[in-house]
């Protein structure tokens, strides 16, 4: 008789909210445990994390983890974010984004949050698509790529997350796939553990959605190759020149930096007195 | 927020003071324990951010200027889930965008305090134009309760009430300023700190494991436990069971929804406050709000004069709408007149709850400018 065991990271889970609603061969779950192990091996305490999610796929993650969370609003994470941690700074706050609702709705508060190098980690899941509206075209989504809403071929170039955030000020940026398990929980752990802004970014597959129209299959397995033949790490991009980086998602560490973090816009200091 | 600095200023600046409609909202504010603050500029409201700025972080609160006011509203709200008392102000066009946010904390019951600047469209001129946007401006359901000063006593003591409010119905709460009031000078007294009521939501005294977040009785809002303390709450917009968790559910939905605005509707006469004037023999009655009250009065003094028995009924909350006693005085006068500076909106609500008994005047003014006296009792003499 074999002896089934738990997987240890189901203490932080509401498993009575289980089966999840992510479609099968979706990256959430994937993710969902990269950030539970790394949760797991830094022994955060749970009680004092915030799990916050806007609205899509990405955002669901929050739903199943048994942390204190908010939910269900499109593109204001950083917004609640800002307000948690600013009032309480002893609390670690994390945010599960879509690329649609960090890029897209919310790329103002991104931008700013980032400026301010406010001190929370953000986990980007980068599907290339609106998933959960059923797969309109986003600001990350590669051109000519088809999609719901643009049938012709999408036109408009793409975002690059990380780079926005270096640009706007972020201290810790890194990208990777969720076909890099190792890279991206240590990715993830150095967020954690970073003072400032943190943006771990994971391009993830949606065989539902991104796959089906924009690469004409719905097997997971075929659109997680199509990001990894397209991804390169950011050693071997050094060496490649411009026009043979395009259409690559580089991966890697971008920035790791200490800067004064965000406490408020007016602070009151002793020698004010 | 630094809770290991001492800090110099003082939360109640008790006494006699001249002072600007936007300071006293401030003061309001910190005298009923305001210590998180997020807005965005905007005239007129751009005071109280000022003051909030340099105030705020004096008494070991948190002051922050957002990107735009859907920040400073989730900020506000968030603020409040991690146990804020918690205010944004902003002025008309600010306050479209925080409808977004006014939805969300009505929905998981974050009490906040939300100061609306009414002002002309692109102008700061004086209107009272945003009252039904201020009630149901958000979508799904919920119910709003607005205050409405008329002084710039009334916006601080009306401000401290707003507070009082949101935290015992776990619910926003909306201050409904004008230009007119913000930028007035006037007499403030502001009373003794232990003479200002400063109200706290109820905390849950159950464990983490016994507690629901959004259990309640009918018609009151749940007990409260803060973010942070091993409750593990899931604060979402989406429909929620009793533990907070999503799982649409039909009678539920219908349950929460019934509370979430049974919790005001339900408590209306308790919540609802008015003042009368000249009511004892009075056979006609002006129904006003805010800074219309002002010219108002004076019209009734001038209609006295000339031997005219007009009252007056001063709305301090205008919503929910103080259906008992403008009924009741519905039943005892031969006409109501409502003065309100815009196209004529709250009247609407006056005629549903007045016209069975007696008919309905509306006298309005929608040019940037408030009522003169003269104004308002001409508009009465072609009637009487």
């Amino acid at each position: 008789m074999v002896q089934l065991k738990t997987n240890p990271l189901r203490k932080y889970i509401r498993n009575e909210k289980l089966p999840h609603f992510f479609c099968p061969g979706c990256g959430c779950g994937q993710i969902l445990n990269y950030f539970l192990k790394a949760v797991d091996d830094l022994k955060l305490d749970i009680e004092k994390i915030v799990t916050i999610g806007g609205v899509g796929c990405t955002a669901r993650i929050p739903v199943y983890l048994n942390t204190d969370s908010l939910h269900g609003v499109h593109g204001r994470t950083l917004a609640w974010a800002t307000g948690i941690k600013t009032y309480q700074p002893d609390l670690k706050v994390v945010i599960f984004a879509g690329d649609g609702d960090l890029l897209s709705i919310g790329g103002n508060h991104f931008l700013h949050a980032a400026r301010r190098n406010l001190d929370v980690t953000v986990i980007l899941v980068n599907n290339f698509n609106f998933a959960m509206t059923g797969g309109q075209v986003a600001p990350t989504t590669l051109l000519d790529s088809v999609t719901m809403t643009t049938p012709f071929g999408s036109v408009e170039k793409p975002f690059d997350a990380c780079e926005l955030a270096t640009c706007a000020g972020a201290t810790y940026v890194a990208r990777w796939n969720t076909a890099k398990p190792v890279q991206t929980v240590k990715s993830i752990k150095k967020a954690l553990q970073h003072k400032g802004f943190s943006l771990v970014e994971i391009l993830s597959q949606c065989p539902t959605n991104f796959g089906r129209y924009a690469l004409k299959t719905g097997n997971p397995q075929k659109v997680l190759e199509w990001i990894e033949e397209k991804s390169i790490t950011k050693i071997k991009a050094e060496k490649l020149s411009e026009n043979e980086l395009k259409n690559k998602f580089i991966l890697g560490e971008f920035k790791d930096k200490k800067q004064p973090i965000f406490q408020g816009t007016s602070l009151f200091k002793e020698e004010d007195r | 927020m630094d809770k290991n600095l001492k800090h110099k200023g003082n939360r109640v600046n008790s006494g006699v003071h001249f002072m600007l409609g936007n300071y006293a909202v401030v003061e309001g504010a910190l005298a009923a324990g305001c210590d998180y603050f997020a807005g965005y500029p905007i005239t007129p409201a751009n005071e109280i951010s000022e003051l909030m700025s340099k105030r705020l972080p004096e008494v070991g609160g948190v002051f922050v200027q957002g990107e735009d006011e859907l920040f400073s509203i989730y900020s506000v709200v968030s603020a409040s889930l991690a146990g804020a008392k918690a205010m944004t102000a902003t002025a008309s066009a600010g306050f479209n965008y925080m409808q977004e946010g006014i939805g969300y904390a009505s929905a998981v019951e974050a009490p906040c305090v939300i100061v609306n600047v009414q002002r002309c469209r692109g102008e700061n001129f004086a209107t009272q134009s945003d009252v039904m946007q201020m009630r149901w401006g958000a979508s799904g359901d919920y119910e709003s309760i607005v205050l409405a000063p008329s002084t710039a006593q009334e916006l601080f003591e009306y401000t401290a009430l707003a507070f009082n409010l949101a935290e015992e119905f776990r619910n926003p709460v909306i201050v409904m300023s004008e230009t007119t009031l913000a930028l007035m000078r006037e007499r403030v007294e502001i009373p003794e700190k232990e003479q200002i009521k400063n109200h706290r939501r109820a905390y849950t005294s159950l464990s983490p494991e016994k507690y629901l977040p959004f259990k309640a009785k009918d018609n009151r809002p749940p007990d409260f436990a803060p973010i942070g303390k091993g409750y593990h709450t899931l604060y979402t917009l989406n429909y929620h069971n009793e533990d907070g968790s999503i799982d649409w559910n039909d009678k539920g939905y219908k349950k929460l929804y019934q509370r979430i605005t049974g919790k005001i509707s339900e408590n209306r006469d308790k919540i609802c406050k008015a003042e009368t004037y000249f009511m004892e023999d009075a056979d006609s009655v002006i129904i006003t709000y805010g800074s219309e009250v002002r010219p108002a009065l004076d019209a009734i003094e001038m209609a006295r004069n000339d031997g005219k028995k007009i009252g007056l009924l001063k709305l301090i909350t205008v919503w929910p709408i103080h259906e008992t006693l403008i009924k009741e005085i519905a039943k005892n006068v031969s006409r109501v007149f409502v003065v309100e500076m815009n196209i004529g909106k709250y009247v609407n609500e006056i005629e549903r709850i007045c016209l069975p008994f007696c008919p309905v005047t509306s006298i309005t003014k929608n040019m940037g400018i408030i009522h003169t006296k003269d104004e308002i009792y001409s508009a009465i003499k072609e009637i009487l």
